[in-house]
Formats: C-alpha cells, sequence, structure tokens
C-alpha cells in the first residue's frame, strides 16, 4: 500500500514544481519537492520488496500446503473414485492446476491490492485536482467494469474444457509411455504420433478461442481510457481557457489517467489468469469434495480389533463394480479354517481377482458381509486389517528405489537378516546378491531392469516380510519356472506356519498341494472341497486335471 | 527480453542455446510475423503521435484559447486513437494464433521424437516426468507466448520509439533519463543469474514430484495392501517442501526485477522532473515540452516495467524449453543404414550367431547364442527365471542391439534391414498387457490399421477372444479404459493375442503369452494360437512345459547360455536340466 502511495504521489509532486516552482521562478520549491521525490521513491522500493518475499512466501506456501492436502486424500480415495477420475487427470491436477493457482495468488498479492489501490488513489488525486474532471472516470469506470465482467463470464466455460483437453492429451501421452514396447513393435509410431497430433491440436484449438475472448480486454479498456483522455482535454481545456484550472494541473490529470490505464491493464491480466485458475481450483475441489468411500467406522476405531487366527467366513457375498451392470460374485458363501490353503480356481474373467481384494477391502461388498475371525472387515481398523492379511497382486508394482527400500515397504524396519530370510523363502535372494550392489541396487523405473519372474518373487518377499496370518498370491508365481515355484511353496509352508494362504493359480501341481480347491465359474462357487474329493465328484476340476495331465 | 539479453553477454551458453533454438520455432510463420510486427509499429506509432500531440494542443490551442482549433486537433487524436486500438486488437488475435500454433507444433515435434527413442530410455526415465515435460514446461511456455510474446515486441519497439522522440524533444533531458540505466543493466544481470538457476531447478523439481505422483497412483493398489498410505505421503512431502524451497527462490529473485525497475523508473522520473523544472526556469525551455516529455519518461519507464514484469514467465518458459529441449536432443534410435533394405514376404528363417550382450557393461546377459530356426518352424525357449529368455525377444525387434555376433533374418543380418519393415514382420505378445483407451474393435485393429470388421471378429475367433467379447455389455464397441481395467487379466491377454494375429506377421514372439489365463481356455486358445503359429516363424517362452512340447526345436537357457537343445523326446531323452523341469511340473 506504501508503494502506491510513494507511487501515485510522484505526479502530484510533479504538479507542484510545474505549478509552483517553475511558474514563479522558484529554484528553492524545485529543490525540496524534488528530495521529497528521491525520499518517497527509495521508501516505495524498499517496502515492495517487502511484498515481493511476502507474496512468494504466502502464495507458493499455498501451492505446497494445497498438494499436499490432495495428495493425501487421493491415498483416501478408493479405486472407484480414482478410476473415475482417472490417473492422467489426478496428475494434472496436482501439479498443473494447482501451479495455475499459485500464479494467481501470486499475481493478485502483488498486483490485485496494488492495481486497485493505485486506481483508487490516481483517482482521489483527479478528483482532489478538479472535481468535473473526475466524472468523466465515473462514467468510464463502470462501463470498463461491465464488459471485463462479460468477458470474463464468456470466457470461463473455455477455461475448463482446456483443462479437460489437457487431461486427455495426459492420457495420450501416459499410454504411450506405458506401452512403448507394442507401439514399436507393431510400428504405430506414426499412428500414435497422429493421435496425439489430433489431441494436441484440440488443446490448441480451445486455448485459441479462450484466449481470443480475454484478448479483446485489452484493446477494449485502451479504447475507453483514450477516449477519457479527449474528454479530459476537451473538458480540461475549455476550462483553462476560462483560467478555472492551470496548465500543470491539466498536464498531471492527463498523466494519471495514464497510470490508470496501466493499473486497469494489470487488472485485466490479473482478471484473465483468474479465469483461468477459476477453472483449475473447480477441479481441485471436485477432488478434495469427494467423500472417501472406505473408511474407519467410529466402531473400528472403539475396537481396535486385530487378526489373530485367520478365520475367513463369506455370508451371502454379492458384489458389483461400480459401472457394472450385473453382479460380479453372486451370493458367496463358504468358510475357510485358520492356516487353511486355499486354491482358487476358474476360468478367465470368473472373477477371481475380484473374490480376494474383497478380503483387504480393496472394495467394499455391495451385499452380505465378510468375517475375520469372527469379525466383520468393515469393523477392523484398514490399518490392523492391513497388517493382518498380505497380498501379492497379479500385476507387480515396484517402485523407484533400492530393492531394500522396496522390501521394506512388508516392514518398515526389517533388518537385513529379516529381509535376507523372506527373500531366501521367496527364492530371490540369490539373484540379488549378484547384482551388482546387493540389497542395495537401485531398481529402474517399474523394476524393468529385472526380469518378469524376479519381480514376481520381490512382490511375494515383500509380502512374506509383513508375515500376515492371511495371504492372499494373486497368480504371483505365474511367471516364475515351476521348478523355482515348487521351491518357494515349500518355503512358504514352513515359514508361514498357521498362516491362511489363498493361492489363485493355474498349476494343477499348486491345486494339488493345497487343502481345498475353491472353484469359481462366473462369479459363483461351484465346488469347493480338498483336491482328491473334487477329483471324484467335480466335473469341471476333472477337466482342469485332464487338461494338464493329457500331454505327458 | 531482446534487450535484456544484449545487455547480458554473461547469459550461460545453455540459456542463449535454448533461446535460438525457440526463436526458430516462431520464424516459421514469417509472413504472419511480419504482419504483426506491422500492426505493433502501426499501434506504437499512434500511441506515440497521441502522447506527441498533446504539445500542440497545450501550447497552440489550450493556452492560447483557441477552441474551435482545439476541437479538430481533439477529432484528429482521436483518429489516430481509434487506428491504435484497431491495431492492437488485430494484432492480440493474430498473436495469440500463432502463439497456439507454435506451442502445438513444439508438443507434437516432442511427441514425435519420442516415439523414436530406444526402449532403454523409457526403461530409464520416470513416465510422471516426462509426462510433465508435456503439460507443466510446455505450458509456461504457451504462457510466455500468449501473455507476453505481444507485449515484450511492443515494449521492445515503444522502447525505442520513445527514446528517439525524447531526443528529437531534448538531448539534454534524454540524457538525464539514460543516467539510471546502467544501474539496470548491472542489477538485471545479478537477478537474471540467481532465478533463472532457481527457474531450471524448479521445473525439474516439478517434474520429479510429477514422477512420484505418477507411480504412486498408478501403484495405489500395492500402497492400500501396505497400509503404506502415511509413508508414501511422507515421500511425497519431501518432494513437495523440495519444489516448494525451489520454487519460492525461483519467484522470489524474478519478483525483484519488478520493483526494482519500477523504483528507478520513479527515480528517473524524478530526476527529470528536476532537471526540466531548472530547464524551464534557466532556459525558457517550453511547458508543453516539459510535459510531453514527462509523459514519454513514464512511457519510457512503462515498457521496462512491463519487461520487467513479464521477467519471471519468461524466466520460467525458458527453462521449460530448456527441458523440452533436452528430450529433443536426446539419442534417437540409430538411423537405418543408408543401403538398409525393405523386407517383404519374408521366409521368416532366423539365425543368431555368436550374440552376446549386456544391459550394464560389464554383467553380460547372454553369452555365445547360437540358433538356427528353419523358416516356419516353432523354437521355445526354456530355463529359470533370469536366464535370458526375454532379452533374447528384445534383441529380435531390436529393442536392444546385440554387442557382438550376428542375427539374421533370411540371410540378411537385421541391422541391414529397415528398422520398420523389421518391426512389421513380428508381432510380440508380453506377459504383461498393454492396451489403449478406445473399444476393444480399436484395440484389436492397433495391429493392423487397415483391417476390416470382419478381419477383426476373425482373428478374435481364432484367439478364443470372440465369445468373451460378445458377452461384453456393447461386444467389440465396449469402450476400456486405463489399460482395460474393466477386464480380467487373462481376457486381456486375449485381446493381446487377437491383435497380434491380426497383424498376420511372418515372425511370432510370444513371452508368456499365456500364464495369466487358466489351463482350460489356453487348450483353446492353444488351438488358436497353433493355428496361429502354422507357416510362422515363432519364438515361444513358456513356464508351463505342456504349451511348449510339440514345438520343433526347444532351446534350454542357463545364465545366459544355452545349456541343452532338441525335440522334446531327444531332451527327455538325454535325462539333463529339460528333463529335471520336466519332472517337477507332471512328476
Amino acid at each position: 500500500m506504501l508503494t502506491v502511495i510513494c507511487e501515485t504521489a510522484q505526479p502530484m509532486f510533479m504538479a507542484r514544481i510545474v505549478d509552483e516552482g517553475v511558474m514563479q521562478n522558484d529554484l528553492s520549491v524545485v529543490s525540496r519537492i524534488g528530495l521529497y521525490m528521491v525520499l518517497t521513491s527509495v521508501v516505495g522500493l524498499i517496502v515492495s520488496i517487502g511484498n515481493v518475499y511476502t507474496s512468494s512466501y504466502a502464495s507458493v506456501g499455498f501451492a505446497t500446503d494445497l498438494r499436499t492436502s490432495i495428495f493425501n486424500k487421493i491415498q483416501q480415495l478408493s479405486f472407484t473414485d480414482i478410476d473415475r477420475f482417472s490417473t492422467a487427470s489426478l496428475i494434472t491436477r496436482l501439479t498443473n492446476d494447482i501451479t495455475k493457482i499459485q500464479q494467481v495468488i501470486l499475481m493478485s498479492l502483488r498486483l490485485l491490492l496494488r492495481s486497485p489501490l493505485m486506481l483508487f488513489a490516481a483517482l482521489f488525486f483527479v478528483l482532489r485536482i478538479n472535481r468535473d474532471l473526475g466524472w468523466i472516470l465515473a462514467v468510464s469506470i463502470p462501463v470498463l467494469s461491465l464488459s471485463l465482467y462479460i468477458i470474463l463470464k464468456k470466457a470461463f466455460p473455455y477455461f475448463i474444457i482446456v483443462q479437460e483437453k489437457l487431461d486427455s492429451l495426459n492420457e495420450v501421452v501416459r499410454e504411450n509411455l506405458t506401452n512403448i514396447r507394442v507401439v514399436k513393435s507393431f510400428v504405430r509410431e506414426d499412428f500414435e504420433s497422429k493421435k496425439f497430433r489430433r489431441s494436441s491440436g484440440e488443446l490448441r484449438d480451445m486455448v485459441t478461442r479462450a484466449s481470443n475472448i480475454v484478448i479483446t480486454a485489452f484493446p477494449l479498456l485502451q479504447f475507453v481510457m483514450n477516449f477519457s483522455i479527449l474528454a479530459v482535454l476537451w473538458l480540461g481545456g475549455v476550462r483553462v481557457i476560462d483560467s478555472r484550472l492551470q496548465v500543470g494541473e491539466l498536464i498531471s490529470v492527463v498523466n494519471y489517467l495514464a497510470q490508470i490505464l496501466f493499473s486497469l491493464m494489470m487488472l485485466s491480466m490479473i482478471i484473465m489468469t483468474i479465469a483461468r485458475a477459476s477453472a483449475s481450483s473447480g477441479r481441485i475441489l471436485d477432488v478434495l469434495n469427494t467423500k472417501p468411500s472406505l473408511q474407519d467406522t467410529p466402531d473400528a476405531l472403539a475396537h481396535n480389533y486385530q487378526v489373530r487366527q485367520g478365520e475367513v467366513i463369506f455370508n451371502d457375498v454379492n458384489f458389483r463394480y461400480a459401472d457394472g451392470k450385473t453382479d460380479a460374485l453372486k451370493n458367496l458363501n463358504f468358510q475357510i479354517y485358520p492356516g487353511e490353503t486355499i486354491a482358487v480356481v476358474g476360468a478367465t474373467g470368473s472373477a477371481k481377482t475380484t473374490l480376494v481384494q474383497l478380503i483387504p477391502r480393496l472394495y467394499d461388498v455391495t451385499q452380505g458381509e465378510i468375517v475375520i475371525d469372527g469379525h466383520n472387515v468393515k469393523d477392523y481398523q484398514l490399518d490392523t486389517l492391513h497388517q493382518g492379511v498380505g497380498m501379492v497382486l497379479q500385476k507387480n508394482v515396484l517402485f523407484s528405489g533400492t530393492i531394500a527400500e522396496n522390501l521394506r515397504w512388508g516392514k518398515e524396519d526389517a533388518t537385513y537378516e529379516e529381509m535376507e530370510e523372506a527373500c531366501r523363502a521367496a527364492d530371490a535372494h540369490e539373484f540379488i546378491v549378484n547384482m551388482a550392489d546387493g540389497y542395495e541396487s537401485m531398481l529402474e523405473r517399474g523394476g524393468s531392469n529385472l526380469s518378469g519372474g524376479q519381480r514376481q518373487r520381490l512382490c511375494i518377499a515383500r509380502a512374506l516380510l509383513r508375515k500376515p496370518k492371511i495371504l492372499i498370491l494373486d497368480d504371483s508365481t505365474s511367471a516364475v519356472d515351476t521348478d523355482t515355484e515348487l521351491k518357494i511353496r515349500t518355503n512358504l509352508n514352513r515359514m508361514l506356519y498357521g498362516t491362511t494362504v489363498f493361492i489363485i493359480t493355474q498349476r494343477l501341481n499348486t491345486m494339488q498341494s493345497a487343502n481345498r480347491v475353491l472353484i469359481l465359474d462366473d462369479g459363483a462357487v461351484v465346488a469347493l472341497g480338498a483336491p482328491a474329493e473334487l477329483l471324484e465328484t467335480s466335473q469341471m476340476y476333472k477337466e482342469i486335471y485332464n487338461s494338464q495331465q493329457l500331454t505327458v | 527480453m531482446a534487450i535484456k539479453l544484449k545487455r547480458n553477454r554473461k547469459i550461460p551458453a545453455e540459456g542463449m542455446k535454448t533461446l535460438r533454438h525457440m526463436i526458430s520455432y516462431l520464424a516459421c510463420d514469417r509472413s504472419l510475423l511480419i504482419l504483426i510486427f506491422i500492426l505493433i509499429i502501426i499501434g506504437i506509432g499512434c500511441d506515440l503521435t497521441g502522447s506527441y500531440l498533446l504539445r500542440p494542443i497545450i501550447n497552440d490551442y489550450i493556452i492560447p484559447g483557441n477552441i474551435s482549433g482545439l476541437i479538430r486537433m481533439l477529432f484528429i487524436l482521436g483518429g489516430v486513437y481509434l487506428i491504435g486500438v484497431s491495431a492492437v486488437a488485430f494484432r492480440s488475435i493474430l498473436l495469440n494464433r500463432i502463439a497456439q500454433q507454435t506451442v502445438h507444433r513444439m508438443r507434437t515435434e516432442l511427441f514425435d521424437k519420442m516415439q523414436y527413442l530406444p526402449v532403454k530410455y523409457f526403461d530409464q526415465n520416470q513416465y510422471g516426468d516426462i509426462m510433465s515435460r508435456f503439460t507443466n514446461d510446455i505450458d509456461r511456455i504457451s504462457d510466455a507466448l500468449t501473455d507476453s510474446l505481444s507485449d515484450m515486441l511492443t515494449s521492445v519497439l515503444t522502447l525505442s520509439g520513445i527514446f528517439i522522440l525524447m531526443l528529437y524533444i531534448s538531448p539534454l533531458l534524454t540524457l538525464v533519463a539514460l543516467i539510471t540505466v546502467p544501474i539496470m543493466i548491472l542489477i538485471a544481470r545479478r537477478i537474471v543469474l540467481k532465478s533463472s538457476r532457481y527457474f531450471k531447478a524448479q521445473q525439474t523439481s516439478l517434474g520429479n514430484l510429477n514422477g512420484y505422483i505418477e507411480e504412486m497412483i498408478s501403484g495405489q493398489k500395492v500402497i492400500k495392501v501396505f497400509g503404506h498410505e502415511h509413508q508414501v505421503e511422507e515421500g511425497f512431502e519431501i518432494n513437495n517442501q523440495d519444489l516448494r524451497d525451489k520454487s519460492l527462490k525461483a519467484q522470489f529473485y524474478s519478483g525483484m526485477m519488478m520493483p526494482v525497475m519500477q523504483n528507478l523508473n520513479t527515480l528517473t522520473y524524478v530526476f527529470i522532473t528536476i532537471v526540466g523544472a531548472l530547464l524551464a526556469i534557466y532556459r525558457s525551455f517550453d511547458i508543453g515540452g516539459l510535459a510531453t516529455f514527462l509523459q514519454y519518461s513514464r512511457q519510457f519507464g512503462r515498457p521496462i516495467n512491463e519487461l520487467a514484469s513479464l521477467y519471471n514467465t519468461i524466466q520460467a518458459a525458458l527453462a521449460g524449453a530448456e527441458r523440452i529441449f533436452q528430450i529433443m536432443d536426446e539419442e534417437p534410435e540409430p538411423a537405418d543404414a543408408p543401403d538398409a533394405i525393405d523386407m517383404r514376404n519374408i521366409q521368416g528363417e532366423v539365425a543368431l550367431k555368436d550374440v552376446y550382450f549386456s544391459y550394464d557393461p560389464g554383467k553380460t546377459i547372454l553369452k555365445n547364442i547360437n540358433l538356427c530356426i528353419p523358416a516356419g518352424k516353432k523354437i521355445a525357449l526354456v530355463g529359470t527365471t533370469g536366464a535370458g529368455k526375454t532379452t533374447i525377444l528384445n534383441m529380435l525387434p531390436r529393442f536392444y542391439d546385440i554387442e557382438s555376433g550376428d542375427i539374421t533374418i533370411d540371410g540378411h543380418s537385421i541391422c541391414e534391414i529397415k528398422r520398420d519393415s523389421l518391426r512389421e514382420m513380428m508381432a510380440i505378445v508380453l506377459q504383461e498387457t498393454h492396451l489403449f483407451t478406445g473399444t476393444v474393435r480399436e484395440n484389436i485393429r492397433f495391429g493392423r490399421l487397415d483391417a476390416t470388421d470382419e478381419e477383426v471378429m476373425e482373428a478374435a475367433k481364432l484367439t478364443s477372444a470372440h465369445s468373451f467379447i460378445s458377452r461384453l455389455p456393447h461386444g467389440y464397441d465396449t469402450m476400456l479404459e486405463n489399460d482395460g481395467e474393466n477386464l480380467s487379466q487373462g481376457q486381456r491377454q486375449l485381446l493381446n493375442i487377437a491383435r497380434a494375429a491380426i497383424a498376420n506377421p511372418a515372425i511370432l514372439l510370444l513371452d508368456e503369452a499365456t500364464s495369466n489365463i487358466d489351463t482350460r481356455s489356453e487348450i483353446c486358445i492353444q488351438q488358436g494360437l497353433d493355428r496361429l503359429m502354422e507357416g510362422r516363424t515363432s519364438f515361444v517362452i513358456a513356464h508351463r512345459l505342456s504349451t511348449v512340447q510339440n514345438a520343433d526345436q526347444i532351446v534350454v537357457l542357463e545364465y545366459g547360455e544355452v545349456i541343452e537343445k532338441g525335440t522334446h523326446q531327444e531332451l527327455l531323452n538325454k535325462k539333463g536340466k529339460y528333463y529335471s523341469l520336466y519332472k517337477e511340473q507332471f512328476g
């Protein structure tokens, strides 16, 4: 604010120099007022540097905090929500949208306050010099504000579309990156480029359209202000001629008008950024306002149950995906005893993965209940539930970092001995120590410097470190040769004695060595029993058995 | 900016290079640029004439009290203003179009370039960081071009125009106006050096953060399973704080530019007022002249202020541009040899001779591989994990290049074949499935873009994908999103196989293509695959030995070396590694 006063005061001093000093040939007035001018300018500098620091600090700090809270929010969202937003869009929101908001805050703090202040200060001085001339501004400023408002209102919807187009562009890039091997092997580089060009072109058109609207603001401003100057010259000129106004005063009014024009220009620039940022902030609020669908109930917090035995009961469980038309799982009823190994078997698409994902509550059942150790899974705190239920996913995900860092996901304070034990059990120890830096070897993105089987074994070791009471292996040894798989299975039996194991598998060996086999078909249990028993009773199991024996 | 750079000879060579690169992008639409330039000059001309007319208006009409003359002058002034404003409006719209077109071109060129980077690049860089270049970095450039380019040009031109007029009115006062310029240069240089460093750091940090976010959102299931939310949040916080740190510094240093310049200008204004006043007193310098001159000196300050206020946008854009050109300057896949051949209708005989390969120097993965696969035969690669099976498949389409030895197809070394034609003769099915956003049909058609709907269905039938597809809500027109999230892993794999089938390749590479599919379905698919493999040279990696025993040749690998070779029966009789693997599986 001080800066504004300091700056706007200058033409005022100037007017005095001209009128009192020059007109009356008074040198002392000139030097005295000149000194004032220098002083105010120095004060202005100091104050505005302070303003730069505080505004940078505030806007950057705000953006940082906002990012943190959105990211933390995403951690609480269910997959249904994440799928709804799409990964690419969440990424855009977290970086691009927030940056836009940061820009506008920065600008506002620096200029928004300042421009209107400058405006008002300039107005004040104009009115002080001559009230009649002030009327000109009283007309032109409302006209300006109204037209700015209309421009904004028209441009706003376009800015939302711009951000959406940016999302889809981001998605094209992301897919291209993850699928680069497929793109290259089918020589579809040009096809992908075309797809991208289309997406980028749409973005370009939208941005062009949006900014074209906003851009009209500036010439409009100039137009109105220029004509105000004309009016001032006319009215002022007439008054000077009638000796109701001094020449110096007229000059300074014109100067103030230039200043007003300048601050209005700044204002319109800010308004343009605000328009874009408000589209962004809507998108951010969208995420922040999403209610996490999986949450600890107050009951869960009060009870603090732990998974101790590993007994799992499904009572009339039905499940349907959010976008599904039919139930993926239908009326499941079964009981798994502590320490059992259950092989989950079924054709592709029979909802095996869906079934096991319900146990650690990656999704919530639509109907019925799942009971672990006598308590509904919903009555466990999510943290403790995940502590007790370990899971190795079908799509193994490793993170950038060292092997040890990845293993410590299983147990944060795991010692090297513990890691080694788990890795030996998963038959991963040997290849790890063969790597250049052993357990401290860096993994490339997603573990791309490991083979598929090596990645799977690391993922198993990671889950083992947790020593869960219930372990779910979702086809997690498919890339491991049978030799190794057998070793891993024996190790598991030894290391996880008493742990309930769900294992989705295609391999007959694995099924045969399970306590019981659960056969799924199209989301329903068709058989559950010991392998030997099923060979007698289940047609489907017999078929599976034969399909793998046939060729021997 | 141009002015600042001229003043600042010490700007790092890197920055100059980036700048030149940027300008070359803009220079493409030369005729439009010239038009814009003319419009800018008209705009400025009108602006300056407008200010200049103030002098005669005050001196010749207001002070003597000539009202009719005043009216006439005001009309002239109004006309000048009108022309000026329309020039500005027209120019803004043109410039906006050029700016967006330029950004669009940069984006697509970046993407095109990316398509020709070697696979290694993608294995070693975070996807999120690359994505950040497409959105965040390009956006910085777009901001600078749309918001600043015209202002920049206007400012520079106005500056020179005003300078000339000032010189014309009073050389002495002009000299006074220039007093602060050396100080400005000095300060500007310091600020430029400091802040450009931090802007670069800021964009890099933003890229890292984007990388972290991409990785964590993609791995969200694992995070949930391990209840690792808090640790991930902490990891995010570290990245986030780093970004905060960098951008605070970048914003602060660049933000200094504006107030410093502005106040120096005010100072100049003060000096001019004082000196002007003195001149008016002692040398009877006319007051209209002084008023005009002061108006100019205000206007002289304005472009400088504007340049200063645009300064952080420009710095951010340069930092973003540098990251984009970084990818543009990446080494692409080595170009085809000038005499590389375009092979069509090949037989499909593949031979590997003394092949050695390592991903990291010193860690040999493949040692002395010698294989010969006659056209149309099926070869199976068997061995423990990490034995180098997938690596061999990576060599054939030249995802990675062999270190020594040679791979030939129909007697031609693969290095002598055009890369596109080499890859077109092969189709690959990986264990990890890869699908694109789009319909089922579009995904299958990715294998051959001109395939008809019937051909798509045939390929799906051949590979047993048809039955599940027809059970989907919209059949072949069902939309797939997020890598086919609404499908099971096995179904995704079936689509991948159908996609390879429709490509009708001479050579088929199957890397654990069926391991996620249940054994009963596998029998169907296997029949389909067998039909597919008929007459094609096929490389098959499978752990389920049942899938490979009918291969013409089975190769057992261990630690990157071939230890056994032969048919199923031969290897069983040998009672070696294959025999023991087989025993375990069916024992």
